[in-house]
């Protein structure tokens, strides 16, 4: 077996010296009915024959780079510069643990502080963390942060917050019979949440720009959740608009939560992910996850050291704020390297290719008779109502090559009022041809 | 010498050293690299793109008005900033990694290439069912490559490490206990003192509260301990298998019989399950729920502290409540079923528990883990459980000629030192572990677990070879007989040939200092 490197006669010596003769003594403490019983499994193979069976698999979907794709809702299509990839490969980053003995993970230790240096300067906000999984469970982590500091039980989520992230932080907060408050799915971001937050509230959670696309001002939010007491947890789900857009942090959020994919990291379908985590300094000390800081050694050199583990599960136990440990590390190495290679120059000139690729989408879809665009405002993503389920017309787009969107039924599905609403993005990689053929695709089946 | 909560030390007692100072501060290889933030400007890039076209935009009145504040570097200054950086890491392919519950054990390439075959790295996880086929396929094949090995009849697929599996683990026993109606009644969840602190995290982050279960004499549960705090308030237990002091837990069955007859369930924790892989299944053993560490056991890369990836198998009890979404093969083809649906247990009506993440779990290490799978097949992955244990218990003899051994007898794929033998030497654990730096290796789990004092938990895996075994020990052997020849002092300097001498951690948590600021602008010159 290639990836063993001990030999029988390894093996034999090995075994003298420990004083046993077999191999199943040291086992002994394991009943013994229990040991070496029979797998319906496959024997060894080389690297030949596994790289065909797993090509083949890979072989039979469609890849998003293969022809025109539209999809988005929460992960998003964008170019990865080679230099990225070619950088998280070298062993001294891949095949590193979490940065324990910091005097021998200063690589890892100081991508994280210019991680979380970044993050802080995207968000607007103060402090970011070392990563979450990704933006769905850091949102649901943010939610908990927040009756940490509240000590109130009561979260409200705007219609506009990603299905999904509803689910996820639902699903953590009904473990401590918290009341959830869902407002209903809200396509034009004309809801009242203001109206929805009251005495008891511990944070609100809105989005923008939302599942739908649509651009939300934060500022009027934070106001009125701050005079109730209660705090505003921004999220992002598409990092990049924050080249274009008013930062979370400008707008008054106390807590932000984004989905660092798009900066860095291939889409993957779904995993793993980077959850972009940050707050008011205030609060430092409520965050979940990893924290790097900076230090001096013995010498009185600069360096940096894993800190505030008081918050964490490994030293505090049931007394932690979380109980996360391993994050997302090699993914915030991707985005630490592609934000470095765009700055704030290039950010902001591929978010304006981003909104220009959306704003061609826009009009070329709503001169198709029938198609009525949703947005009033939107950066990278769109929505429009279709005269018949969007289901199925992704379905026979697809056919064609061409990958047209989230159709509402996937996001709310058995929610007959949005079942003809398709969600389109539309990143740098989107080109003129692209919309072209989606449009004219779009104008064959509607 | 002061301590912190973790018992590490928080400055080194001496800061001589045995190096001239060059100019640069720059030892040949080792070159001192600033902060990005340091070496660019605002106006640096380093991609290429097309000028937008448009001069209005429709961002409904925001648009960003201020500077973000993020320098850009060129390609080759990115390139060698981070080439710099990567220098300063130690690594599983440059030599030995013993943590001890961590299995840093070798991450093959090819499992490299294959997660980033276009097929799979560049799908959307909302592209239509029919263009996505082979993915689904791919996280069916690893689902039952899973439940075969821990003879489970079903896994949740969608937990992002092993602390999220242990939530989805715990939030299943939750629903679980709800569906009886109960909930109100068990609350209480039990959890040995050598659990990771990860167990009674999750606990309370389900909503139960935590009781901790003493170790016997050997280093393992004390069942009649234990036994004495079940009752109709227990929800379950959490319990590590192999132990986190690297032994199994002979009496594993007896645990789970006496849990399951209190009315709770048994949560195994499976960081460990690399030592019995393709050996025992778990789910002889009377497990509930456990979850498996794709990056520890099945080798997807640590990468620096993630990601990594958790599925949780379940038993029949538990299964019912999985979380959503889940792939099932039926009529030929793969659907991933994405609603709460209810489902039928014992006559009850019953549902998945939720959701845990935004989409179907960590693709990109379900395609590195069944590689491995499919490339070690049953056989070597047992025989990989084998050379583990048989490396852990080479190491542990060889060791115990002069270090002192937490437990008497064989071990599984870890070994436990507590530091008794450097009683009197001036020496600890930090300061043993510190100068192995200087030795080329990285150190051991230390103060972990906490049952014993001073520990020193060591996994070699069984990515070592022998040759490479003799060496690593004959570096602790050799630094056992230092410190008890009185070369403390040589011990509280170290590390001293790491890029950094020791780290001032107390100052780092007094006063955080958590991002980079801009200088404070100098007074203009006249």
């Amino acid at each position: 077996m290639r990836y063993l490197p001990l030999n029988d006669a390894d093996r034999r010596s090995m075994l003298d010296t420990i004083g046993v003769s077999q191999i199943d003594e040291l086992f002994s403490d394991v009943p013994a009915d229990a040991l070496n019983t029979a797998f319906s499994l496959p024997d060894h193979q080389g690297e030949m024959q596994v790289d065909r069976m797993l090509g083949a698999m890979a072989a039979k979907n469609r890849a998003a780079g293969a022809g025109p794709s539209f999809v988005g809702c929460g992960a998003y299509k964008h170019h990865i510069p080679a230099t990225v990839d070619h950088i998280i490969q070298r062993s001294e980053f891949l095949t590193a643990y979490t940065p324990y003995q910091p005097e021998i993970a200063q690589g890892t230790l100081q991508y994280l502080f210019e991680f979380q240096t970044q993050v802080a300067a995207l968000s607007g906000m103060e402090v970011a963390n070392a990563s979450m999984y990704d933006g769905s469970t850091g949102c649901a982590e943010a939610a908990l942060m927040a009756r940490r500091i509240t000590k109130r039980k009561k979260a409200v989520l705007s219609g506009g917050l990603h299905p999904h992230y509803a689910a996820v932080t639902r699903t953590n907060l009904e473990l401590h019979n918290d009341d959830v408050v869902l407002a209903p799915a809200d396509v034009d971001a004309s809801e009242d949440i203001i109206a929805m937050i009251d005495d008891e509230t511990s944070c609100v959670i809105v989005q923008t720009p939302d599942v739908f696309g649509n651009i939300r001002d934060l500022t009027p939010i934070a106001e009125a959740a701050h005079e109730k007491g209660a705090l505003l947890v921004a999220v992002v789900t598409e990092v990049m608009s924050l080249g274009a857009l008013k930062s979370p942090g400008e707008m008054g959020a106390d807590i932000f939560v984004g989905e660092g994919q798009s900066i860095g990291n291939a889409l993957g379908f779904g995993g793993p992910y980077v959850g972009l985590f940050a707050t008011r300094q205030k609060y430092v000390r409520q965050m979940p996850g990893r924290l790097c800081g900076e230090t001096t050694d013995a010498e009185g050199k600069r360096g940096f050291v894993l800190t505030l583990s008081t918050r964490e599960q490994h030293i505090r136990r049931d007394k932690a704020t979380s109980n996360i440990c391993t994050n997302s590390g090699l993914c915030t190495l991707a985005f630490t390297i592609h934000m470095t290679l765009l700055g704030e120059a290039g950010l902001r000139k591929i978010a304006a290719l981003n909104h220009e690729a959306a704003c061609k989408t826009a009009d070329a879809l709503k001169a198709i008779d029938g198609v009525d665009l949703v947005n009033k405002s939107f950066f990278n993503e769109i929505t429009v109502r279709l005269p018949k389920n969007a289901n199925d017309i992704v379905d026979k787009l697809a056919e064609n090559g061409i990958l047209a969107g989230v159709p509402g039924e996937r996001l709310w599905p058995g929610e007959k009022s949005l079942e003809n609403l398709l969600i389109l993005a539309a990143t740098e990689c989107v080109s003129d041809a692209d919309i072209e053929a989606l449009a004219s695709g779009l104008r064959e089946v509607v | 010498m002061t301590m912190n909560t973790q018992g590490r030390p928080t400055r080194a007692d001496s800061a001589e050293t045995s190096q001239a100072a060059t100019f640069t501060g720059n030892k040949a290889l080792q070159i001192e690299e600033a902060l990005s933030f340091e070496i660019g400007d605002i106006g640096g890039c380093g991609v290429d793109l097309p000028e937008p076209g448009m001069k209005e935009n429709r961002l409904g009145g925001l648009a960003r008005d201020t500077d973000i504040g993020l320098p850009g570097l060129s390609e080759p200054e990115t390139m060698r900033h981070f080439v710099r950086l990567s220098q300063k890491n130690y690594a599983i392919d440059m030599g030995p990694f013993p943590l001890g519950s961590c299995t840093m054990k070798h991450n093959p390439r090819l499992n490299e290439k294959i997660a980033r075959l276009p097929g799979f790295a560049d799908l959307h996880p909302l592209a239509p069912r029919a263009t996505v086929q082979g993915a689904l396929e791919l996280i069916d094949t690893l689902a039952f490559w899973l439940k075969e090995l821990t003879g489970m009849p079903a896994v949740a697929m969608s937990p992002k490490a092993g602390a999220h599996g242990e939530l989805c683990g715990m939030m299943a026993i939750k629903a679980a206990i709800e569906a009886r109606g109960e909930q109100d009644k068990r609350t209480r969840v039990l959890a040995p003192e050598s659990a990771h602190g990860t167990n009674p995290a999750t606990a309370v982050q389900c909503g139960f509260t935590v009781d901790e279960i003493p170790a016997d004499k050997t280093g393992r549960v004390d069942l009649a301990a234990l036994k004495e705090k079940l009752g109709d308030d227990v929800a379950g237990i959490m319990v590590t298998n192999p132990n986190t002091c690297g032994l199994f837990e002979r009496d594993i069955r007896a645990i789970a019989d006496a849990v399951h007859e209190a009315g709770g369930y048994f949560y195994c924790d499976g960081a460990n399950f690399n030592a019995i892989a393709g050996k025992v299944k778990p789910g002889d053993l009377g497990v509930d729920a456990m979850h498996i560490n794709l990056h520890k056991t099945f080798s997807t890369p640590h990468g620096g502290g993630g990601p990594g990836s958790g599925p949780t198998v379940l038993s029949e009890a538990l299964a019912p409540f999985a979380p959503i979404p889940f792939v099932v093969h039926e009529d030929g083809e793969y659907h991933l079923v994405e609603t709460r649906r209810a489902a039928k247990s014992e006559g009850e009506s019953v549902e998945s528990f939720g959701r845990l993440t935004a989409f179907h779990g960590q693709m990109g290490m379900f395609t590195r883990a069944l590689s491995y799978m499919m490339s070690h097949g049953k056989d070597g992955i047992a025989q990989a459980a084998e050379d583990a244990v048989l490396n852990a218990n080479y190491v542990q003899t060889r060791l115990r000629s002069e270090m002192s051994s937490a437990f008497d007898g064989h071990c599984m794929h870890e070994t436990l030192f507590d530091d008794r033998f450097l009683k009197g030497t001036g020496v600890e654990t930090i300061d043993f572990a510190k100068a192995m730096i200087d030795e080329g290796y990285h150190p051991m789990t230390m103060y972990f677990p906490l049952v014993v004092h001073g520990a020193m938990l060591i996994e070699p895996t069984e990515s070592e070879s022998k040759r490479e075994l003799d060496l690593f020990c004959d570096a602790l052997l050799s630094l056992a007989k230092r410190a008890k020849a009185g070369e403390a002092a040589a011990f509280k300097a170290a590390p001293i040939h790491a890029p950094r001498r020791r780290l001032d951690e107390t100052a780092a948590a007094r006063k955080p200092v958590l991002r980079w600021t801009p200088a404070e602008p100098a007074q203009a010159a006249e």
